[in-house]
């Protein structure tokens, strides 16, 4: 690996993280109404200390100046004070996140080890009964809205079958050691299977909810970029050769079919992202997405913003490391 | 399979009988390869040579069970060292190819796995046949197929081959690539190796050595070859017999000397007239006026009707292929004319 | 070795038909049943969101609480004249999603219209001028596909506020830049050929190379991935008034009716399902129809 190379890549992100940074702050500029009044609400502030409150948060400086502030402070971790929650915005941020990122990492594998599969399967077996059905669950998959799915399953399984709890991230108050900030993990580290099961269960739903459409997409990925590789004069070659109909799949075709799939993935986590809000709402899930959600309402810019931003830097650099890794698996294109 | 019968040396190691290949479009059957028959004898060198769509290539892609629907072999037998291979299971089959018998393709930069490098492409094949560096340890194994692979480099002339063992397909040039892919053909010394138009894709000077690579590692290693070609001129050089497709049947064959310097089909005739002689270079170059019938549905008639000068109409009905006394074969009731 | 797979395609049937590419395109259309059938589909949505006061068996707004949370028909309680059953203000659920057409339709096509307009023309004056033009546009681009989707028309309607004309600006904002790369690439390619070059020594100004050369080039294109995008915008609006951050009471989008029957999905299910099953059937059917216009017009496949 060219270290060269690739602190100059990660040189470039630099621009496109300032760019969003300027998006997100645009955005502030967009409320109608003066943030401070809006942001109190009807709590009881005098004149002057509205005024005093302006000019805490630079409200009367120039614009240019305002962003450099926004950036100085977004370095530090400063995003201001949540009203509504009486603490800072990053404090209420660190203490939701990692529910958000347990449910982002389920709904990820599950979207993976359901696409890959499928996706080879359909592929291998062309217009067979399994490649009808990856087709057409792909398609319905991309066809209706994450949340009116979510909602579907919380029907079937929560309240006509009863299977599976609807909301929450776990029914049982006991406390479990805190290692790695997710529950199931923690739960099954510290060998408390109540807990375990507990968590496990809540977290299936809203992984589902959030991973299966995501899978559809990458389904179809995979199988057009599985038939594509298929077709290439190297799997003759290695058929020729006579090698296991097994090795041919999974050492020769597998590894370059992977690609488009790792490139797309790496995309759609922008949607895991923002679907991850919709899903959090729904299942009453105690991550990050909610709260910004319901700091919508309760007009808590300076934790929107700030949520948002993070989000959105996560995202780039998600799109980075997938480049990366994509360098590593096609070895034609250099870093 | 271990040993070859070589006493006898009037059995073909290879004998293609009868065989038809097609292929079920949505617009009807395509009959790729139509009743085909050839020997290979062991120790020779077959020439096929034949334009696109003639059929040469699905022919042994057959042979190697190589097939996939929607084509399949609708008849025929493959007689390899007296086994018909058609009889066989998948697995049998598979142990028999690269092994037995290999195949190198016409573009060893499509053919090579742009994502692994050439030693783990080396190593798969050489594990994946040989059974006494297989039953090894671990360790012994891939250190014998390691030094099997940097052997069979240097056999195909790629000296010092242990630096470039860890490289990619595309950091080598064309004609290193093409030998690599036949080292690769050769790891586990196949008895039959069939060369599909291996030097179609090298520049002209690279042609020649790779031509002159294949020439003697066939006779080190007594191999027996088919090389499959369009180029009259390969095959004159290397072939001990030639055989002419068109369309998907055989319309001649014989020795190479005999074919090359009195053709008697009018296809063969066609192509040698098409061919630039470097010994009258202002001699016109005459290229077969038409092209190749679409072979879906096609009517049992001459497959050469349609661009042929001598046709007449008893050439609507099937032909069928004349046996000389000599061994030679011509599909063609016009060969007195000239 | 190519031969072995292209056997079956290299002597390809019908080589000499008079037909234009266009025609040859449409008429592979109109053999494809599924597509045809999804087109068909479409169009009666289109028809329903049209001529919704005369299809609509009831008032949308019209509220009788003695029918709260009324059954559909096939159930018990249920009454023909309220076939998908009531809301929690006893507002007839079909004709609600009748009506719901026309709010989710207008808000998909005026945002694919609006955005297309903008990434055609922003498209073109950065494949074509090049220069600081290009970089300037391709720049806001890049930093707004660095942004996830939904995300980013979260945040903006959290910061401008609800409201359907908010909803189609805040959509418009991130979808342009879809037909923009897309218009971009085709310009720069076909900026090359010959026959620009050709108009440029004639003397054409650039205005008019970009709208009577170009342009109609990329059209069919363009056509086929803004068809595909407005299934996916369907959805984002549903999902933004879903949240209840997009259109607002009295309005009510399809996915503002998934929302109302959120709470009651214990015990009147159907108010959340069918209202989906509405939005599933629409986007199925353009995307299936789309799927078959972009294979139809394909090149690649139909050689």
């Amino acid at each position: 690996m060219n270290f060269g190379k690739l602190l100059e890549r990660m040189l470039q992100l630099i621009p496109v993280m300032l760019g969003v940074s300027v998006i997100v702050f645009l955005m502030m500029l967009v409320t109608p109404g003066d943030p401070v009044d809006i942001m109190l609400g009807e709590q009881q502030a005098t004149v002057e200390q509205r005024a005093e409150l302006r000019k805490d948060m630079g409200l009367d400086l120039p614009v240019a100046q305002r962003f450099v502030y926004f950036l100085k402070n977004a370095a530090t971790g400063n995003f201001g004070h949540s009203y509504f929650h009486r603490r800072p915005v990053s404090e209420v941020i660190l203490e939701r996140l990692p529910a958000t990122v347990e449910l982002t990492v389920a709904a990820l594998l599950i979207a993976l080890l359901v696409a890959i599969p499928l996706g080879v399967l359909a592929a291998v077996k062309k217009n067979t009964w399994i490649d009808r059905l990856a087709t057409l669950g792909s398609l319905l998959g991309i066809s209706m809205p994450g949340f009116w799915f979510g909602l579907l399953l919380m029907l079937i399984f929560g309240v006509w079958l009863h299977w599976l709890p609807i909301s929450g991230r776990s029914d049982i108050a006991s406390q479990v050691p805190i290692v790695t900030h997710f529950l199931t993990i923690d739960a099954l580290l510290a060998l408390n299977i109540k807990v375990f099961v507990s968590a496990l269960s809540h977290l299936v739903l809203p992984a589902l909810t959030l991973g299966l459409p995501m899978a559809a997409v990458l389904t179809r990925v995979t199988r057009t970029s599985m038939l594509e590789v298929l077709r290439q004069d190297y799997v003759t070659f290695a058929h020729a050769k006579g090698l296991t109909t097994r090795r041919v799949l999974f050492t020769h075709a597998l590894r370059n079919a992977m690609i488009p799939t790792v490139t797309m993935a790496a995309l759609e986590v922008g949607s895991l992202l923002g679907g991850s809000m919709i899903v959090e709402t729904i299942f009453g899930w105690p991550g990050l997405g909610r709260v910004v959600v319901e700091s919508i309402f309760t007009r808590n810019y300076p934790l929107i913003q700030a949520a948002i931003l993070l989000y959105a830097l996560t995202y780039v650099m998600v799109n980075f490391f997938a480049d990366l890794l994509y360098t590593v698996l096609n070895p034609r294109v250099r870093l | 399979m271990n040993t070859m019968s070589i006493a006898k040396k009037q059995t073909p190691i290879l004998s293609i009988r009868s065989l038809s290949t097609q292929f079920s479009t949505p617009a009807g059957v395509l009959k790729a390869v139509q009743d085909v028959s050839l020997d290979v004898m062991p120790g020779e060198c077959v020439g096929i040579v034949g334009e696109s769509g003639s059929g040469k290539s699905v022919c042994f892609a057959s042979v190697m069970g190589l097939i996939k629907p929607p084509g399949e072999i609708a008849a025929g037998e493959v007689l390899f060292d007296g086994i018909d291979l058609r009889k066989l299971s998948p697995e049998a089959m598979r142990r028999i190819r690269g092994k037995h018998i290999a195949m190198t393709m016409q573009d060893a930069l499509t053919a090579l796995n742009p994502a692994m490098t050439i030693q783990q492409q080396l190593l798969e094949v050489i594990l994946a046949h040989d059974e006494d560096i297989a039953r090894q340890s671990y360790w012994d194994h891939k250190r014998l197929a390691q030094a099997r692979a940097i052997e069979v480099l240097a056999l195909v002339g790629i000296p010092s081959a242990q630096t470039r063992l860890k490289d990619y397909p595309h950091q080598f040039s064309g004609g290193m690539r093409q030998r690599i892919m036949i080292a690769i053909a050769l790891a586990c010394k196949p008895h039959l190796l069939i060369a599909d138009e291996p030097t179609t894709a090298l520049d002209v000077t690279i042609q020649a050595q790779v031509l002159k690579l294949i020439a003697s590692l066939r006779r080190k290693l007594g191999m027996s070859m088919v090389l499959i070609t369009h180029d009259l001129g390969v095959v004159a050089e290397q072939c001990d017999r030639v055989v002419v497709m068109y369309a998907g049947q055989v319309v001649e064959s014989g020795l190479t000397a005999q074919v090359i310097g009195a053709p008697k089909h009018p296809y063969t005739r066609g192509l040698l007239r098409a061919t630039p002689r470097v010994e009258d270079l202002s001699a016109p170059v005459r290229p077969i006026p038409g092209t190749v019938p679409n072979l879906i549905n096609f009517p049992a008639q001459c497959h050469f009707y349609s661009r042929c000068t001598v046709r007449s109409d008893a050439c609507l009905e099937a032909i069928a292929l004349t046996r000389n006394a000599d061994g030679s074969e011509v599909r063609c009731i016009h060969i007195e004319e000239n | 070795m190519t031969s072995i797979q292209t056997a079956s395609t290299t002597l390809s049937p019908n080589a000499s038909t008079a037909e234009s590419p266009q025609r040859l395109s449409w008429r592979r259309f109109s053999q494809d049943r599924f597509s045809m059938a999804a087109s068909v589909v479409v169009l009666l949505f289109l028809l329903m969101a049209i001529f919704a006061p005369w299809i609509a068996p009831q008032d949308p707004n019209d509220s009788d609480l003695l029918r709260r949370l009324q059954a559909p028909v096939w159930m018990d309680g249920g009454e023909w004249a309220y076939p998908l059953g009531c809301d929690a203000l006893g507002r007839d659920l079909l004709s609600r999603i009748i009506f719901g057409s026309r709010i989710s339709i207008f808000i998909g096509a005026a945002v694919i219209f609006i955005a297309t307009v903008v990434g055609v023309v922003t498209g073109l004056l950065s494949g074509y001028m090049r220069g600081w033009v290009d970089t300037v546009i391709s720049r806001v681009v890049d930093i707004l596909l660095a942004f996830p989707y939904l995300l980013f028309t979260i945040g903006l309607m959290a910061m401008m506020g609800p409201g359907l004309q908010n909803i189609i600006l805040a959509l418009v904002y991130k979808e342009w830049v879809i037909p923009c790369r897309l218009v971009r690439g085709e310009t720069m390619a076909l900026r090359e050929v010959e026959y620009i070059e050709a108009a440029r020594a004639v003397g054409a100004s650039s205005l008019y190379i970009m709208a009577r050369e170009i342009l109609p080039n990329i059209l069919s294109a363009v056509i086929v991935v803004s068809t595909l995008r407005m299934a996916h915008v369907i959805i984002l609006e549903a999902s933004l008034s879903f949240l209840g951050i997009g259109v607002q009471p009295p309005t009510a989008s399809w996915g503002s009716l998934i929302a109302d029957g959120r709470s009651y999905i214990w015990d009147a299910w159907w108010i959340s399902t069918f209202s989906g099953v509405a939005i599933l059937l629409l986007v199925l059917s353009i995307n299936v129809a789309s799927q078959g216009l972009r294979d139809a017009f394909d090149p690649r496949l139909h050689e």
